[in-house]
């Protein structure tokens, strides 16, 4: 086994430009597989969701799911692809024991949706374009467990098992045109691609896409080419790169590779990769014994489809609005920086301030409360923003009681802890824990007499005209109180007692 | 001229996973290139205007909905394997020791 050397990143795009191609699975949110009416729920009993079609069993006739073909079409619109008047479906066909059938209903070479773009927004806000392709429908393939090697792993395996619930969960695969002119900021393009890549799927509601559930997978192809010339180098495929932040550092890794090998004199590998979350690097995969030769032909059971341009319309029509520019808008309606937005986009919680605010609340609370509190639980937790065990309702609730003086920040945080808690509505939190802000002049009467009798050097201060000095005093009456007192009134009743126009 | 080379019988025995004996190779790929031959004589009669038919009912766009329909059970799945393991199918070694 020879070990390349890794040059520096710098220094590998100093002398060569990256070529990237990505390729991403997205596992569709049907009930049904793509082509039979087996349950697509996940967690079932191994092999308890199959039947003649997805099993391959002789005589079975495979149908074509109706959601399968109009997810592919809003996704391919969604990508300004153009949709096919007619396409077929294909055999991909090879012996692997994860098809049972001996090959995988796919397209070749009539993809329902080809030719589009998706525009994606770097960090500091410049647009990258990333034309698309081609977008077409396959099937997903059965689950492997390799049995008496180590770790699970396929090499040194006495024997694997196999489970057939996922084989046949529809699939859309979308292909990138080879992406050039990102340079340095290849890995950041492609991460910025597939993370707008999920954002569209999850709008238009045909998929989660929850990178971490492999609803979402990605193969990252990559191949450098001296600067000046045109010529593609020879690319590997980094196969299964599941997170956002693993496809931006399989590219680096990949680019300081192939430098490496490149600067030796060798020449790069055409083959699979497999990357390594652990330490970001990739080692080889099998190298082929020979090219692939999948015999793609017409898949006789299943006839053509030809959306009509009705159909496309109608769909078209019902498109959202495209991420990036609903980010945009919501940007500017809340007045933050792109930064922020960023941060706000990172964490998760667009969506969740969004719903806040249709629930009543201002977007600045909504803001405070998901990305400050929530998110600092949610981060101690480990768990996802919208994991938490409270609502945007009830977000919207704690601010409106923020807004009209019934709770302060310091309580409010506190009801918010007890919602997390499972304790209710904030108003029952209120209720039970006895977080209501006192304002009534009776019971604070009595706390800023002696806050007024403890300090009377600052109170003497006060009556001669230092009013900035009252805050001493407000502190000392809302630690009396723990924090419950109406700061405001507090102080009313502080200059009023000592003779002080506020 | 259309037909079928010997090798490529060989390759295409390989893809299949079938072990032919170089006699069997010489057989098929005699027969197999008269097939393909005799097949081609579609090609000779057909003009322009005859598209190449993958599927010969003119039907489009046959779908099914989206609902649930009641699978196997896991039992009834796995009563035509060869053998099995924790309600899996158990296949034989995938591939050896890198």
């Amino acid at each position: 086994m020879t070990v390349t050397e890794l040059v520096p990143y710098e220094d590998a795009l100093a002398s060569y430009d990256p070529v990237m191609g990505l390729e991403v699975h997205v596992e569709l949110g049907t009930k049904t597989k793509m082509f039979c009416g087996c349950s697509t729920e996940l967690g079932a009993d191994a092999n308890s969701q199959t039947c003649p079609t997805c099993l391959g069993l002789p005589g079975a006739l495979p149908v074509v799911n109706a959601v399968g073909v109009e997810s592919a079409i809003k996704i391919g619109l969604a990508l300004n692809c153009r949709i096919a008047e007619w396409c077929r479906f294909a055999r991909k066909n090879y012996f692997y024991p994860d098809m049972p059938k001996n090959f995988q209903t796919s397209q070749y070479d009539e993809p329902i949706a080809f030719d589009g773009y998706l525009d994606v927004q770097l960090e500091d806000g410049e647009v990258f374009r990333v034309e698309i392709e081609r977008a077409h429908m396959e099937e997903d393939t059965g689950k492997s467990t390799h049995v008496g090697g180590a770790t699970g792993r396929i090499h040194g395996a006495s024997h694997s098992l196999l489970d057939y619930n996922r084989a046949g969960i529809p699939l859309i695969e979308i292909v990138t045109k080879p992406i050039t002119g990102a340079g340095e900021r290849a890995p950041e393009v492609a991460k910025a691609y597939v993370a707008e890549l999920r954002e569209l799927i999850k709008a238009l509601g045909v998929s989660e896409a929850r990178m971490e559930m492999g609803q979402m997978r990605c193969d990252v192809n990559l191949s450098l080419r001296p600067h000046g010339t045109e010529t593609f180098g020879t690319r590997s495929e980094t196969k299964n790169v599941n997170s956002l932040r693993s496809v931006e550092r399989a590219v680096r890794y990949e680019i300081s590779r192939h430098a490496g090998v490149l600067n030796a004199g060798g020449k790069v590998v055409q083959e699979t990769r497999h990357f390594h979350e652990d330490d970001g690097s990739t080692t080889s995969g099998r190298i082929k014994e020979e090219a692939e030769d999948y015999r793609y032909f017409p898949e006789p059971d299943l006839v053509p489809v030809a959306p009509s341009r009705e159909w496309v319309e109608e769909l078209r029509a019902t498109l959202p609005e495209l991420p990036r520019v609903r980010r945009n808008r919501l940007r500017e309606e809340w007045g933050v920086s792109e930064h922020d937005m960023q941060s706000i986009l990172n964490a998760g919680a667009v969506d969740l301030i969004v719903a806040t605010t249709e629930a009543g609340a201002d977007s600045a609370a909504a803001r405070k409360w998901w990305m400050g509190e929530l998110a600092r639980s949610a981060n101690e937790s480990g768990t996802e923003l919208s994991a938490l065990p409270i609502t945007p309702a009830q977000v919207a609730r704690v601010a409106a009681l923020v807004a009209e003086g019934a709770l302060n920040d310091k309580l409010a945080r506190q009801v918010i802890e007890g919602v997390l808690a499972g304790e209710g509505d904030p108003d029952a939190v209120v209720e039970k824990r006895g977080l209501k802000v006192v304002s009534d002049d009776s019971a604070l009467g009595a706390a800023v007499d002696e806050a007024i009798a403890a300090n009377a050097a600052i109170a003497d201060k006060i009556r001669a005209g230092k009013v900035a000095a009252a805050g001493a005093l407000v502190g000392a009456v809302m630690k009396a109180t723990r924090g419950q007192a109406d700061a405001a009134r507090v102080r009313e009743l502080i200059l009023e007692k000592l003779g002080v126009e506020g | 001229m259309p037909g079928i080379t010997r090798e490529e019988v060989a390759h295409l025995a390989r893809l299949a996973r079938l072990e032919l004996k170089d006699e069997e190779l010489d057989h098929f790929a005699t027969q197999l290139d008269d097939i393909i031959g005799a097949v081609a004589r579609v090609s000779e009669v057909a003009e322009q205007d005859v598209p190449p038919t993958s599927h010969p009912l003119p039907l489009t766009n046959v779908m099914r909905a989206d609902e649930v329909r009641p699978s196997l059970t896991p039992q009834q799945a796995l009563s035509g394997a060869p053998a099995q393991e924790q309600q899996r199918f158990k296949v034989p070694q995938i591939l050896g020791e890198d």
